[in-house]
């Protein structure tokens, strides 16, 4: 790995001092990784000591499990339960039992709990009634007996023929008409992309565990506690203290974990309340793929104004999002697509158009890069076949277009600083030898398609010995992409949540990091110690972190839009701050280090709790859609080469350069960890990952039919980070979850056109869209594939 | 139902159960080893790996009467090799300093792969490490850092 540092504005952060010795990449260093704090619970995972919920024991719980609809619309009329079985032993809840609303609502107040007799069934595996049992084989035996009565009603699966709209926006700038009637070549495309699960490796889970205060407490895999809690209180009728929500070891999350377990949790502690004991609802993976929110499908339409010499003059985008049955995180999807749609690049002239509208499907929702990897992947590919069109090559006319510093969004945002879109360009085009690698295919394509044409021209020795020589029938091709990605959340967020994260100095002398912000695999656990730490000058051992139980932390918003080691991490960094001039006050002005035992003797515990500050200088109108729709912004880069069969059709990704820009890079080895893992994820999105769906009903509903990618399907990864740090955070971080996700897929794209001349511009790349595109492709016969 | 006996890292077992309880459950809910975690149930992603005699299974797939007299290896087992008591091994020490290891879930099943790929003579070639953990999903890390770290083991880079 490579850390690149840019040169910082003149409002620069101060690096905060990190518990780090750099060490060289390869060399160890016991107990260090390259010189870093190893994962603070990787001992606890690699030994199979870590508990994730499905490994927590409550003696005598009962197992629960949901009754869900088997079609995509109707209207429900009863729920009649077999009266030839003996209901005594279980129990069943229905909607009339809720105690508080039926509603489980992220943004719009739209979906039930559980949908009650007289009811619209809204899509194929929506929840209708609920049952537990005190073992497996009675729920298993049970659940086939309870019949649910319907009246179909008429489905909508196109999100364009749908006439409920879930959100629609139009942003733009400058004068569309005057942009397009000076182009000399206007280009139009449409690009569609289909449902992408998430796919944690651990199935979503949670265990419901009555109080005797009356209150509820769950058990669970999650990532935004209180999310779950504000659900709990809502539709249970619980006080902030009746509901608790404490979170277990969480395998993986992507946004699968965002907004979905809310309903799982009421589940469970609709059932756990009624039966007076503990219920454990653990999903199967066959009901985690039918029920749980996938990413949202898209059809996004670009008609693009350009200049001969590769600049843009001119851009119309329609983006259409498939919301599913209910609302869920759909508007705020949608505004990251929309903003994120003309991708990285200067235009005077922009009008973009996005809506996202209901279907009945399930619902879809949050999945790393929320809305933006479907419209980057649009907007990359157009731009590659512009360039096509033009002559000229991928990487030129990113460096003649991507944004540099002080130029303006469509949202009339300036980009003041912390811009590294041309650096992460350079750094991949270098890296991965873009140019010479992309002429030496072409050559090969134009040796294939004479070697085709037999007897046709003359060929060098070489290039007779090439054809006839290396692994027979395949191609290989090299692709290039750009992506921006908006720091934490859109607009005006993080100012509606006011987020708090606490630091204490406690009794015993330790220091307590309090956050409601998760450890899902990506590394919270080892980087707050690290950053307060850094700020107290002590070193990172002696900083705990809390568990996440709302009983002790605070809100610190949701673990989503790479937002945790920016905006939490800003807020931590603040609190050390405060804390270590507290304590050194006390002690005139004594280092913390020297005084923290003493103080906490004195003085027992010391907690400072930080709220979050608007960044100054960042303003945003959510009517209008103009300012600063993120306070900074992400780049990164990406170049992919694969071979593909020219048999079969069939796409191998074997290199992958990543180029990514997070402005301060916390921990190299965890920050290159989730470049590598959201660059894997976008790769399934481009090759493999797939939903077919019949009638509503997802064909790819277990694990054998929707696949991801193994170790053999992986290629062999390079990682480069560069640091261009954010003034508004203290740390200059920007975050990294999301920002490989948005690149990856349309680098493939390019990289099969490298190889085979043919633009595919539905995902996944499968086989048969390849030789549809193929077919469909006139214009390049001599690459087609035999 | 008849008593069914063998041998779970080292330590003899005896449980009454059903043949056909998967050896999944028997570990995580009779013997209370819930290292081995269950990802699909049906054979495809590999984080109930355990070592039946040595041989790479998926433990949701293995029913009991299978596993009469025969010796089971769990990720519970793999530290038994440690330098200090509850330490970790070498190939645990790898993961835990390359970084191979994110939420965790596929982790046990993940050493258990990898110890097979090595207890069968596999080498640091990478081509040949993903094969051997081919059987194995992991949604976090892009399999690189899996990779590099089983290859340091294999290549005796990791103490």
């Amino acid at each position: 790995m490579t850390t690149r540092t840019m040169p910082r504005p003149a409002t620069s952060p101060e690096r905060s001092a990190p518990d780090a010795l750099v060490l060289e990449t390869g060399v160890t260093a016991p107990g260090r990784a390259r010189g870093f704090p190893l994962r603070r619970e990787g001992p606890a995972k690699l030994t199979g000591a870590a508990k994730y919920a499905d490994d927590l024991v409550f003696p005598g719980a009962w197992y629960g499990v949901t009754i869900r609809s088997t079609e995509p619309r109707a209207r429900l009329l009863a729920i009649e339960l077999d009266p030839d079985v003996d209901w005594s032993r279980v129990v069943v809840v229905t909607a009339a039992d809720i105690p508080g609303e039926n509603l489980v609502s992220a943004i719009k107040e739209d979906q039930p709990v559980l949908v009650p007799v007289g009811g619209e069934i809204r899509h194929h595996a929506e929840p209708v009634a609920l049952l537990a049992a005190p073992d497996r084989e009675t729920l298993r035996l049970l659940r086939a007996h309870i019949r649910l009565v319907t009246e179909a009603l008429p489905p909508v699966f196109d999100p364009e023929r749908s006439d409920h709209v879930f959100a629609e926006y139009q942003i733009g700038g400058g004068d569309l008409e005057t942009g397009f009637a000076v182009a000399d070549l206007i280009l139009e495309g449409e690009y569609r992309v289909g449902h992408q699960e998430q796919l944690y490796i651990e199935n979503n889970a949670m265990i419901a565990v009555p109080a005797e205060d009356g209150g509820m407490a769950v058990h669970g895999s999650l990532q935004c506690p209180y999310y779950v809690h504000k659900a709990m209180m809502k539709s249970l009728d619980l006080n902030s203290s009746q509901a608790r929500v404490i979170q277990a070891e969480t395998g993986g999350g992507f946004g699968g974990k965002e907004e979905f377990p809310s309903i799982i949790a009421v589940h469970a502690s609709l059932l756990a309340g009624k039966c007076g004991r503990p219920v454990r609802m653990i999903y199967d993976r066959h009901e985690d793929l039918v029920a749980t929110t996938k990413r949202h499908p898209a059809i996004i339409r670009h008609r693009t104004g350009v200049m001969h010499d590769g600049t843009l003059v001119a851009q119309d985008i329609e983006v259409v999002m498939d919301g599913g049955a209910y609302c869920t995180l759909t508007p705020v999807v949608l505004s990251r697509g929309a903003l994120h749609s003309g991708g990285p690049y200067r235009c005077a002239n922009v009008r973009i158009r996005a809506r996202a509208t209901r279907t009945n499907t399930a619902p879809n929702g949050a999945f790393r890069g929320f809305g933006a990897p479907q419209v980057e992947f649009a907007m990359e590919t157009h731009l590659n076949r512009i360039a096509e069109r033009l002559g000229m090559s991928p990487a030129e006319i990113r460096r003649r277009n991507a944004y540099e510093l002080d130029d303006t969004t469509p949202t009339g945002q300036v980009l003041r600083e912390s811009v590294a879109a041309q650096e992460v360009l350079r750094l991949a085009v270098e890296a991965s030898d873009f140019e010479r690698v992309r002429a030496s295919n072409q050559a090969a394509a134009a040796l294939r398609a004479w070697g085709g044409a037999a007897g046709v021209g003359t060929a060098s020795e070489g290039q007779v010995a090439r054809l006839h020589s290396g692994p027979a029938r395949t191609a290989s091709g090299i692709g290039l992409a750009l992506a921006w990605h908006g720091a934490g959340f859109t607009g005006s967020g993080e100012v509606h949540i006011g987020s708090v994260a606490s630091v204490e100095l406690t009794e015993e002398g330790r220091v307590r990091v309090l956050i409601g912000s998760t450890e899902m695999g990506q590394g919270t656990n080892t980087i707050f110690p690290l950053m307060v730490a850094g700020e107290l000058g002590i070193v990172a051992d002696l900083v705990d972190m809390a568990p996440v139980d709302t009983a002790f932390v605070p809100d610190s918003g949701p673990t989503v839009a790479s937002r945790t080691a920016m905006v939490v991490g800003g807020l931590c960094i603040e609190a050390a701050r405060r804390l270590r001039a507290e304590v050194e006050a006390r002690h005139d002005g004594k280092p913390f280090a020297e005084v923290y035992l003493a103080d906490a003797v004195l003085h027992g515990a010391t907690r400072i709790d930080q709220r979050f500050e608007p960044y100054p200088g960042v303003t945003f109108d959510d009517a209008t859609y103009r300012g600063d729709a993120y306070p900074a912004f992400g780049w990164a880069a990406c170049v992919v080469s694969v071979e593909v069969d020219l048999d079969t059709a069939e796409v191998s990704v074997r290199d992958v350069v990543a180029v990514d820009d997070v402005g301060r890079v916390l921990h190299p080895i965890l920050c290159e960890g989730q470049v590598e893992g959201g660059t894997l994820q976008a790769i399934g999105y481009a090759t493999i990952e797939e939903i077919k769906l019949d009638n509503g009903r997802y064909l790819n509903d277990r694990l054998a039919t929707y696949l991801i990618p193994t170790a053999l399907d992986a290629p062999r990864m390079t990682t480069l980070l560069v640091e261009a740090p954010f003034s508004g955070a203290p740390h200059g971080a920007k975050g990294v979850g999301e920002l490989p996700m948005d690149v990856g897929a349309p680098a493939v794209i390019a990289a099969i056109h490298d190889a085979v001349g043919a633009w595919v511009t539905e995902l996944p790349a499968t086989p048969e869209r390849i030789f549809a595109a193929l077919d469909a492709d006139a214009g390049a016969p001599d690459r087609r594939i035999a | 139902m008849s008593a069914i006996r063998f041998l779970v890292n080292g330590a003899p077992a005896e449980v009454d159960v059903p043949g056909m309880r998967r050896l999944l459950d028997v570990l995580r809910e009779d013997l209370g080893l819930t290292g081995t975690k269950e990802g699909c149930g049906e054979g495809e992603c590999g984080a109930c790996s355990v070592l039946l005699d040595g041989d790479l299974v998926d433990a949701c797939l293995v029913p009991m009467c299978q596993v009469d007299g025969r010796i089971v290896r769990t990720v519970e087992g793999l530290s038994v090799t440690a330098r200090e008591p509850g330490g970790l091994d070498v190939l645990q020490e790898a993961f835990l300093q390359f970084g191979a290891a994110q939420c965790g879930i596929c982790t046990p099943g993940m050493l258990m792969a990898a110890r097979a790929y090595l207890d069968a003579g596999g080498g640091p070639d990478p081509d040949a490490i993903r094969e051997g953990i081919a059987g194995n999903l992991c949604r976090c890390t892009g399999y690189q850092k899996i990779v590099d770290a089983i290859a340091a083991v294999a290549a005796g880079e990791v103490a």
